[in-house]
């Protein structure tokens, strides 16, 4: 469904030193870098995956989207989607998609928020039918009925996102690009869009690629990552392996009866320790953790026991770590 | 044209929310019509035993110029548009399913549209009121009537063609400020704004009707005084409509090789 190919992409950033003499220096001579925000990216995506598209900041997450969706032309490279060429065709290509990006806004600031969606529905000749009944689902699983009637301007950045998210998904789009979709959203309004998310991939088989810096978006809702650092593509695989390539360390809690010795556990490391507690890092690829178990009870009486596995989060700074980005 | 004229509905709609910018608008446009008229009249009591467009006739182009400001006045513009450039939030526009061309133009026109419309009539009404010599006389013929409402119409488009050069350019400079100040000062000036036309020396008479600017204003509002004939007027239409193409052609290509390079702003 996508393919891309080769893609390349640089910027001329405009540079200079602070102060005033810089400033003038300015006027008559400028200075530019090149900033390559993609360099040779290739991936394809089938219809219906959800892809997780991650990188640290700056590193070119949000310039392939627009690559994508046909805003920015690249400098080389080829992207097929869907028998499209995004920049080429634009106006024909994004009628099939969606786009929502979570810092920007798409609706009229001063008119209610109802008239920008009839708006869409004319931009994009959505069927009278079909628009009534995307509108209804959408009111109901975004919770948006008390909003419709206010001006966008007077809404919160939370609501404004519940319609923004609607307003891209109103043409029933077969591909959805969300770029930063959850900014600013409460973590009721967080579920209720990840599960929304979640429903159309399935039901309607709506391929979607996101990114994020939340990195709970990742793991409810995308099988497979990208990880991109510097413009280049690091890691393209699905996230269970990248959770074992990375995430073999669980943490292990223990509750016990006062034990005034401090205690070792061969094959573990030692986080913290108190009379009544210790935590233990495990590297399940040198230790079982059932061992751990064993000599724990051994060596103490115990309360209770949790092992948690390492949060995605950590995994994904270690990843960071490692690639150097 | 469906997208099109609903951007235009909503726009239009959107822009009659704003009442007080009209009424602080029409009491500008008063102060300004009059200011104008004096300082004519003043003129036209000294000197001149044939000028060449009578007091009356101009006393009917300044109102008009006053109650259509929002028509012909190069410096009124779109600020959203701006922005949309200047900040980025263009991502959107490019990811419909549209021509940016056509839906500006739209925006550009509803703007221009619902802006007169409130403030065109408070100002004619009153105009028609006025005691001499400030009043404001009908058209010779509603024949005159008709071919002023298709050339204000047709010079409204092409303003709006002319102005969206301004916009884009703002691909490149990033700011409005220089092209609106230049678009401003030279547009105005070749509209007749300054100086009606006729009033102007023959040589820069010659520069003005080669320019399409005059279509937008000069022309229409000579149009309903008769100070240009009726045969005249028609092929005037003609012009409007050849500068009409060539303007629009060359704005889509120069939006187009903008839009190649465009950089959404701010990530």
């Amino acid at each position: 469904m996508i393919t891309v190919e080769g893609l390349s992409k640089s910027f001329k950033v405009p540079k200079r030193s602070s102060g005033l003499r810089q400033a003038t220096k300015a006027l008559f001579h400028r200075e530019h870098t090149i900033v390559d925000a993609l360099k040779d990216i290739s991936f394809s995506i089938e219809p219906g995956e959800i892809v997780g598209y991650i990188g640290p900041n700056g590193a070119g997450k949000s310039t392939t989207i627009k690559v994508m969706s046909g805003i920015l032309v690249p400098d080389a490279g080829t992207c097929t989607i869907m028998g499209y060429t995004p920049w080429k065709d634009r106006v024909s290509y994004v009628q099939n998609i969606g786009v929502v990006f979570g810092q920007r806004s798409q609706l009229w600031w001063d008119v209610p928020v109802i008239d920008s969606f009839e708006l869409l529905r004319d931009i994009y000749k959505i069927p009278e039918v079909e628009y009534k009944d995307n509108l209804d689902l959408l009111v109901e699983t975004l919770e948006l009925q008390s909003l419709l009637h206010s001006p966008v301007r007077q809404l919160s950045l939370g609501q404004r996102m519940r319609c923004e998210i609607a307003a891209s998904l109103l043409p029933s789009p077969k591909i959805l690009f969300l770029d930063e979709p959850t900014i600013g959203l409460d973590a009721v309004s967080k579920i209720a869009v990840r599960q929304f998310i979640n429903t159309i991939n399935k039901e309607k088989g709506v391929t979607i690629i996101l990114t994020t810096h939340d990195m709970f978006d990742i793991e409810a809702l995308a099988d497979r990552v990208l990880l991109i650092g510097k413009g280049s593509i690091l890691y393209d695989g699905k996230l269970n392996e990248l959770r074992n390539r990375f995430g073999t360390h669980k943490t292990i809690t223990v509750d016990y009866r006062e034990h005034a010795k401090r205690f070792d556990i061969p094959g573990t490391s030692l986080l913290s320790w108190s009379s009544e507690r210790a935590i233990f890092s495990v590297d399940t690829e040198q230790t079982m953790v059932s061992e751990v178990i064993t000599q724990l009870s051994n060596q103490v009486e115990l309360i209770d026991i949790s092992i948690d596995a390492q949060p995605i989060e950590d995994i994904i700074v270690q990843l960071y770590k490692e690639y150097q980005i | 044209m469906k997208p099109y004229s609903s951007v235009l509905k909503l726009r239009l709609l959107n822009g009659m929310q704003y009442r007080s910018a009209a009424l602080a608008g029409v009491a500008t446009q008063f102060f300004w019509g009059f200011m104008y008229i004096m300082i004519f009249e003043a003129f036209y009591d000294q000197v001149l035993h044939n000028p060449p467009i009578s007091l009356k006739e101009l006393i009917v182009y300044l109102w008009l110029q006053q109650s259509f400001l929002a028509f012909i006045m190069l410096w009124f513009r779109d600020n959203e548009l701006f922005d949309l450039i200047t900040t980025g939030n263009i991502a959107y526009e490019l990811c419909r399913p549209c021509g940016i061309y056509g839906y500006w133009y739209a925006k550009l026109l509803a703007q221009r549209l619902s802006s007169a419309l409130l403030r065109c009539f408070p100002i004619l009404i009153v105009a028609f009121f006025l005691p001499q010599p400030y009043r404001m006389t009908l058209p010779p013929s509603f024949t005159t009537f008709l071919l002023f409402l298709v050339t204000l119409m047709f010079g409204l488009f092409l303003l709006v063609a002319i102005s969206m050069f301004i916009y884009i350019s703002v691909f490149i400079t990033l700011s409005p400020v220089g092209s609106l100040l230049v678009f401003g000062v030279i547009g105005e000036f070749f509209a007749g704004l300054v100086i009606p036309i006729p009033l102007m020396p023959s040589w820069l008479q010659e520069i003005a009707y080669m320019l399409p600017l005059r279509l937008t204003a000069d022309f229409p509002f000579r149009v309903y005084s008769g100070h240009i004939p009726q045969d005249e007027a028609l092929m005037g239409i003609l012009l409007q409509l050849v500068w009409l193409a060539i303007l629009v052609l060359l704005g889509r290509i120069a939006l187009n090789k903008a839009l190649q390079k465009v950089v959404v702003q701010g990530g």
